[in-house]
């Protein structure tokens, strides 16, 4: 019974060979036995142990921290003054934090509806097209994939120069008046579109590439069937290929939530570390409360409030991805 | 017949088209790197880098730290892959292999705190490794990279194990072999290529951070590469040349880590991996 010890007994499973009575052998001794149990504790217990200090207690102080006033001076004394919920107080009486909030999310919204659109779009597309043909689309995804953020930023912030900018260049010679020396960064929503370029570009390979393999999983004899009863193609990719694709979907546009609501590098190096405050998302908001103004309980809370949101809507996923591990 | 065709010259116009957005940017850097000043900087895109130079990649290697922050990165990469791969180990066998107390809860709180992001815990983080002395220190900065890598390689991990037939333990046990001793003959060669390839995710996710060596590391000499990078393109419309030379740099060791776990990265990302 060496190998089930460790499962409950109703444990409903085809006995294997183990659970046959053991080969003649070394008897284990009762102490062994009775430490059985704790071997799964044993070995959860290094990592555990480091996480509690390095994860743990982070969470913990960054909650606690969102109670105080601690600034620079707290700083130097090493220790905060509790001021209670004055830092939420603060951040919620604000107009700026709701427009922050509404900003944040219209970008989350927009960047994950690109992602995903763009991405189905183009898995289908990949499904539709010949073999040498799509080894060569794959092929540009992975490569754009493959790119670290770092480089991915400097190539557009390159493409999109004011003065030798390819992007304006070719605006430029197809007529568009306006883009010759045009700073894209002037104005906030032309600057969050080249933003949105560069978040897009980066997550749309992985979402094409893992939907596309979630479509080959499509039985092709459900989509054929209902072919022959006379839907088309939008009825077929509504009824037959989308409930099928459903958990994919989930699962993929929960991440591309959850990386688009925390956008941070692009935008700082984008804007040469400096974004002025019609750019700050949350998370920049949070980072220059903190460590440009010194306000770390302020900052704290802004983070603590974005944990929050965070958590809403993805609270959700983890619904699903529970379900999918089992009890 | 002649609409099939049509069709398909439809399809083919839209994967040119992919093709040109994926791979133009990509092109159009490593192009970059190899022109000439007065190339770079004309109104005429000059589409070929002909004729080309290595000016920008001497100039790029040529900015003071470089190799010192080359080899801060690639300790920093080491220490942290290897650091959470012993650790995930252990612990991912005994979420996957063991019944226990607790278990589900591990699963839930190793998703959950994936969900947390690390921008909100930087300032405790910061704080903390600061009171200890051990900011601008690269101890820190792994200390700080753990706290993501090792909840994603013990998830991950997990999943390559659940996913090798206890069975065979359980004969080798059968045939006298202790638990311990199946682990160590049976299942670790199994598992290995895992171990491999959550190695390699580990390195992307490490290599890709920006905030943490940004927040932590001050001194030059403490930079990692990614630092080294983007205090360069700070030269707003001066240096392309370099800063192009100086991407490519960085992309290589990427691209060819990711190419070696590129299949596995679309069902491992999706089994429950959140860090981005």
């Amino acid at each position: 019974m060496r190998a089930v010890e460790t499962r409950p007994p109703s444990s409903r499973r085809r006995a294997t060979p183990a659970e046959r009575p053991p080969a003649p052998r070394r008897r284990p001794g009762a102490r062994a036995r009775r430490l059985r149990p704790l071997v799964p504790y044993t070995l959860l217990a290094p990592a555990l142990l480091v996480l509690a200090a390095i994860l743990g207690f982070p969470l913990y102080r960054l909650l606690s921290l969102s109670f105080q006033q601690y600034g620079l001076k707290e700083l130097f004394a090493g220790r905060g003054t509790f001021i209670g919920l004055r830092n939420y107080q603060d951040i919620l009486t604000d107009p700026f934090f709701w427009t922050v909030v509404a900003r944040t999310m219209v970008f989350a919204g927009v960047a994950v509806g690109l992602t995903m659109g763009l991405g189905t779009l183009v898995a289908l597309l990949l499904r539709n097209l010949a073999r040498p043909m799509r080894v060569l689309v794959t092929a540009g995804l992975v490569a754009a994939w493959a790119m670290p953020t770092l480089t991915a930023i400097s190539i557009w912030q390159w493409m999109f120069d004011f003065e030798f900018g390819v992007v304006n260049w070719l605006l430029t010679r197809l007529g568009v008046d306006g883009f010759e020396q045009h700073n894209w960064f002037d104005q906030p929503l032309q600057g969050f579109t080249v933003i949105m370029i560069v978040v897009v570009w980066g997550a749309l390979p992985f979402v094409a590439i893992t939907l596309h393999a979630g479509l080959t999983q499509v039985p092709a004899e459900l989509e054929e069937a209902a072919r022959v009863d006379g839907a088309g193609a939008w009825q077929v990719f509504r009824h037959i290929t989308l409930p099928v694709m459903k958990p994919i979907f989930l699962i993929l546009a929960t991440l591309s939530t959850i990386w688009d609501f925390k956008v941070f590098t692009q935008i700082w190096v984008l804007l040469n570390q400096r974004p002025s405050r019609e750019y700050f998302l949350l998370g920049i908001w949070s980072y220059s409360e903190s460590f440009g103004v010194t306000r770390y309980g302020k900052g704290a809370a802004i983070a603590v409030i974005m944990v929050i949101l965070l958590l809403l809507v993805t609270s959700f996923y983890v619904r699903q991805m529970l379900r999918a591990v089992g009890p | 017949m002649t609409r099939k065709r049509l069709t398909r010259a439809g399809y083919n116009t839209a994967a040119v088209l992919v093709l040109l957005v994926t791979l133009f940017p990509i092109y159009w850097m490593v192009a970059t790197g190899f022109k000439r000043g007065v190339d770079i900087l004309s109104f005429e895109p000059r589409w070929l880098p002909i004729p080309g130079t290595l000016e920008n990649y001497r100039s790029a290697i040529g900015k003071p730290h470089f190799l010192q922050d080359v080899r801060n990165s690639v300790l920093v990469v080491i220490a942290t892959i290897v650091i959470s791969l012993a650790l995930a180990f252990l612990a991912a066998l005994a979420a996957a292999r063991f019944r226990f107390r607790g278990r589900a809860a591990l699963v839930v709180m190793l998703i959950v705190v994936q969900m947390v992001p690390l921008e909100a815990l930087i300032i405790p983080i910061y704080l903390m490794l600061d009171r200890a002395g051990q900011t601008d220190r690269l101890a820190g900065i792994i200390v700080t990279y753990l706290t993501f890598v090792l909840p994603f390689a013990i998830w991950t991990l997990r999943g390559f194990i659940v996913n090798i037939p206890e069975e065979l333990e359980e004969a080798a046990m059968v045939d006298g072999c202790t638990r311990a001793g199946a682990f160590r003959r049976i299942l670790f060669p199994l598992v290995a290529p895992g171990l491999v390839a959550t190695a390699v995710f580990s390195f992307i996710l490490v290599w890709n951070d920006y905030l943490i060596a940004y927040v932590l590391l001050r001194s030059p000499e403490k930079q990692t590469l990614g630092i080294w990078l983007a205090s360069f393109t700070t030269n707003h419309g001066t240096e392309w040349g370099g800063v192009m030379a100086g991407s490519t740099l960085f992309a290589i060791p990427a691209v060819v880590f990711f190419l070696l776990v590129q299949r596995r990265l679309v069902s491992g990302l999706t089994a429950g991996a959140v860090k981005g």
